[in-house]
């Protein structure tokens, strides 16, 4: 390809984007101008500003002749933003996971009634997407995109669509959030924005897919990665899931609230197949798309069984998909899903530790390495904590475990010993490795400081699980207990009051962990400001790649 | 090493790769480890025989039952059977007797004390507190102190009514908000202020007491008498005790006379049966101080 045409090719896709952001910007304006519901002007507001800055940035740039697309590149602008975004959102989603946590502790003391956008309702799903969605998805977007670059050998396809999907998605964080605060809230868990942002998340997540496959249509290599598979699974089956629970109908479209297509137990097991399948694909396929990247890397070894992939990613994915409805066991849910939603939960068992096995077996031959290299022992906790999480999860959906540990903190401890030990560690693992590969560093700034993440962090979920373990397994049993007569023992705000111990060590082990974090942070900001080597400039493209091979 | 009798599944020269490479990646020919594999078989047998076991696939015609024939319906209706056998006699002596019946059988009283503890913890707690201690705007029910009668059947009615509910023949009265309202000047109501504090029995502002005299005489002894000690008709509270609904210090009645605040307690006659609400009062009444 000549200088000339890549010159023609980007301005024209800058100019498309720059035209549809103003056509939207004027859209959001006479929305927002003509609505008479202020929920739904605040939403309009923030679709105003963005469009209004994206427009005035394509502008400039297009007035300066950039966003050139060298296919001879890669892409890796968007890698970096990123990188920090995932940065950003882990220390704000933590932040916000360690104040509610000290509002189940100290329910006086932090509690704000002037303030009712801090109460616990409404910060509870601020934590829950903003770790999950902003800091998870974040790091999924960024590494998806680092990877499926290197392991085809192509720049990203769609010139600026990266950018857009970027940026498309960091709106569609903040309009979730900034609702959550003003009570926005469709009530589904882990899919509370509603209609309006759900729409965008839709257009944006459409645009990420055409960019991963355009990826892998172009590629130069024969055959598509495993991470590339998982990546992809996550993609199109989280596409699927958001737009069925979503499916709803919306007072007026000048409104913010709308209410959901499906009633009752139809309702219910729509949003739990999303709910348990948003951590099966989101949270288990997806990163498991960056262990099979960053673990054979780091260690400089080859992937253990190629095999046990193929059987693994297939048989994870046609089962996973069944067990959402150990969500409602003993509910309204007819029996027999119950059974399916168990029996599937259990055949999930070994699908998930084909990942363990190929994550701990490719690390064999370099074990010397889990002493020396802290970012190998971060990512090989996280498989250790995806393995203990994937067996207790088939152990908690088996009815007769269930009926103790349905709606206690049991669950909460499950959830964060996959969310901190698994998705946080590997992530962090994996950004670890990024940083200097991005930034054209020698290593990170300092060794010794993810020394202290990894330890304080380890320690911190280490208090959290064990310590909502015995106050879920206590509390599962203060419900059951009955007196002689048959009449429940203990009220319900005795066995909250049981629990406060347990809630304290919680808070210890949250701001642990948000403590690692944070010194993540400086350690990456320290990293990025050393001076870059000469050596690691050098190969940065699909032409550097191909000549290195050749 | 590739003359060595056992292979090492790590090392690509004894079990090969498949031969492509990604950005430096290779991967393993290794088979899929058998431990695994077996696990994995384990699990579908186990889930296919619990297929078999119990209620588990729609068919057009309903579901499988199961060839155990287990059904949690069935579990529930056994559950409760079981229940109304443990509660055997005492469960149908409270339903016919009077509250002063059950007070004066020991047996049949323990018997609607456990009740009324356990119904007591899970619907009245949350806004009376853990033993019925009470809290600001709601009432202490472990002192002699009564708003609407203490005597077995005005708690048993309070609680089938409840207090400015929306049942019909709920306990209702309303206190005017002398200030919020503007019935009366901000000067006057902190002389009335000064006047209850007197009433209560504690050193007050003995000019603001005398301006406020005739005050109070139009516009608060309909409800709380002539010396304020309160109507229980009215559930007016009495003034000159050291309860306060609302708190004790001169902001706490301040504020009261200003917002006329009144709380609501629900009717629980349609949430609870009668004769659990019968053993509720039992329970009220005897953890209460007095009677």
């Amino acid at each position: 390809m000549t200088a000339d045409t890549q010159q023609q090719a980007s301005p024209a896709n800058a100019v498309v984007l720059q035209i549809l952001m103003g056509v939207l910007a004027l859209g959001a304006l006479l929305a927002t101008a003509f609505s008479p519901d202020p929920l739904f002007r605040l939403q309009g507001w923030i679709f105003l500003g963005a469009f209004v800055v994206a427009c005035g940035v394509l502008t400039i740039g297009i007035a300066n002749g950039q966003f050139q697309n060298d296919q001879g590149k890669y892409e890796d602008g968007v890698v970096r933003a990123g990188v920090i975004a995932t940065l950003f959102w882990a220390a704000v989603g933590m932040l916000v996971g360690v104040v509610i946590a000290s509002q189940l502790a100290w329910p006086r003391i932090f509690y704000f009634p002037d303030f009712g956008w801090l109460n616990f309702g409404r910060l509870r799903p601020l934590h829950t997407s903003g770790v999950v969605f902003a800091f998870g998805g974040n790091a999924l977007l960024c590494t998806s995109f680092y990877v499926v670059q290197r392991t085809c050998r192509a720049r990203l396809a769609g010139g600026l669509a990266p950018w857009f999907v970027f940026w498309g998605y960091q709106l569609f964080i903040a309009l979730a959030a900034i609702g959550y605060l003003a009570g926005i809230t469709e009530g589904r868990e882990y899919a509370e924005p509603e209609w309006i942002a759900d729409i965008w998340l839709t257009v944006v997540w459409v645009a990420y897919l055409l960019v991963f496959l355009g990826t892998i249509w172009k590629r130069k290599e024969p055959h598509i990665y495993v991470a590339n598979w998982f990546y992809l699974a996550m993609i199109v089956t989280v596409a699927m899931l958001h737009i069925v629970n979503n499916i709803s109908l919306p007072i007026s479209f000048l409104n913010h609230k709308s209410y959901s297509a499906f009633a009752g137990v139809q309702d219910a097991l729509t949003q739990w197949w999303y709910g348990h399948n948003a951590v099966g694909f989101f949270l288990t396929a997806g990163f498991l798309a960056i262990m099979y990247y960053f673990v054979p890397k780091r260690a400089e070894r080859p992937v253990y069984s190629y095999r046990l992939s193929i059987v693994h990613f297939w048989s994870l994915i046609f089962i996973y998909i069944w067990a959402g409805p150990h969500h409602l066991h003993y509910t309204a849910l007819p029996q027999w899903t119950q059974t399916l939603g168990m029996t599937f939960s259990v055949m999930l068992w070994m699908p998930s530790w084909g990942g363990m096995i190929n994550g701990l077996m490719t690390l064999s031959g370099a074990w010397d390495k889990l002493r020396t290299d802290p970012v190998i022992r971060m990512m090989t906790v996280a498989i250790a904590f995806y393995g203990m999480s994937t067996f207790e999860g088939p152990l908690m959906s088996i009815r007769t475990v269930n009926a103790l540990s349905h709606y206690t903190d049991w669950t909460i401890g499950h959830v964060h010993s996959g969310a901190l030990g698994w998705v946080g560690f590997i992530s962090f693992g994996a950004i670890y490795c990024l940083v200097p590969w991005l930034w054209k560093k020698e290593r990170m700034y300092s060794n010794t400081l993810i020394e202290w993440h990894f330890w304080i962090a380890t320690i911190g979920i280490l208090l959290y699980i064990a310590a909502m373990w015995v106050s879920g397994i206590m509390e599962g049993l203060m419900w059951r207990e009955y007196t002689p007569q048959g009449f429940l023992a203990y009220s319900f705000v005795e066995t909250v009051a049981a629990k406060h111990i347990e809630n304290v060590i919680r808070v210890i082990g949250g701001l642990m962990y948000l403590s690692g974090t944070l010194i993540m942070v400086v350690n990456v900001w320290k990293t990025i400001a050393m001076p870059s080597s000469v050596r690691q400039v050098e190969s940065s493209g699909p032409a550097a790649a191909l000549s290195a091979q050749a | 090493m590739s003359e060595r009798d056992v292979k090492d599944p790590t090392d690509p020269k004894d079990v090969g790769t498949t031969g492509h490479e990604w950005d430096g990646i290779r991967e393993l020919d290794n088979p899929l480890p058998r431990w695994w594999l077996y696990v994995f078989y384990a699990c579908i047998v186990f889930a296919i025989g619990y297929w078999i076991a119990m209620p588990s696939w729609p068919t057009p015609f309903g579901y499988t039952k199961g060839l155990l024939h287990k059904s949690d319906r069935a579990d529930v209706v056994a559950d409760l059977a079981a229940l109304h056998k443990i509660r055997g006699t005492e469960g149908l002596l409270l339903k016919s007797a009077s509250l002063q019946q059950i007070e004066a059988d020991p047996k049949l009283q323990a018997y609607a004390l456990a009740v009324g503890q356990s119904v007591f913890g899970d619907n009245c707690a949350t806004c009376h507190g853990a033993g019925g201690i009470g809290g600001k705007g709601y009432a202490n029910l472990r002192d002699d102190v009564w708003l609407w009668g203490g005597t077995l059947e005005d708690i048993q009615h309070t609680i089938q009514v409840g207090i400015r509910s929306d049942n019909p023949l709920a306990r209702s009265s309303i206190m005017p908000a002398f200030g919020k309202d503007q019935i009366l000047p901000a000067a006057q109501i902190d002389d009335l202020t000064e006047y209850v504090v007197a009433l209560s029995g504690r050193t007050a502002d003995h000019a603001a007491v005398q301006r406020a005299a005739p005050i109070f005489q139009a516009n608060c002894i309909v409800c709380h008498g002539p010396a304020g000690m309160g109507d229980q008709t009215k559930g007016a509270p009495n003034l000159t005790d050291k309860e306060w609904l609302y708190g004790p210090n001169r902001e706490d009645i301040r504020g009261q006379i200003w917002n006329g605040r009144g709380g609501v307690m629900p009717t629980w006659e349609k949430r609870l049966a009668p004769e659990t609400i019968k053993a509720l009062a039992v329970y009220v009444h005897a953890n209460a101080a007095g009677r």
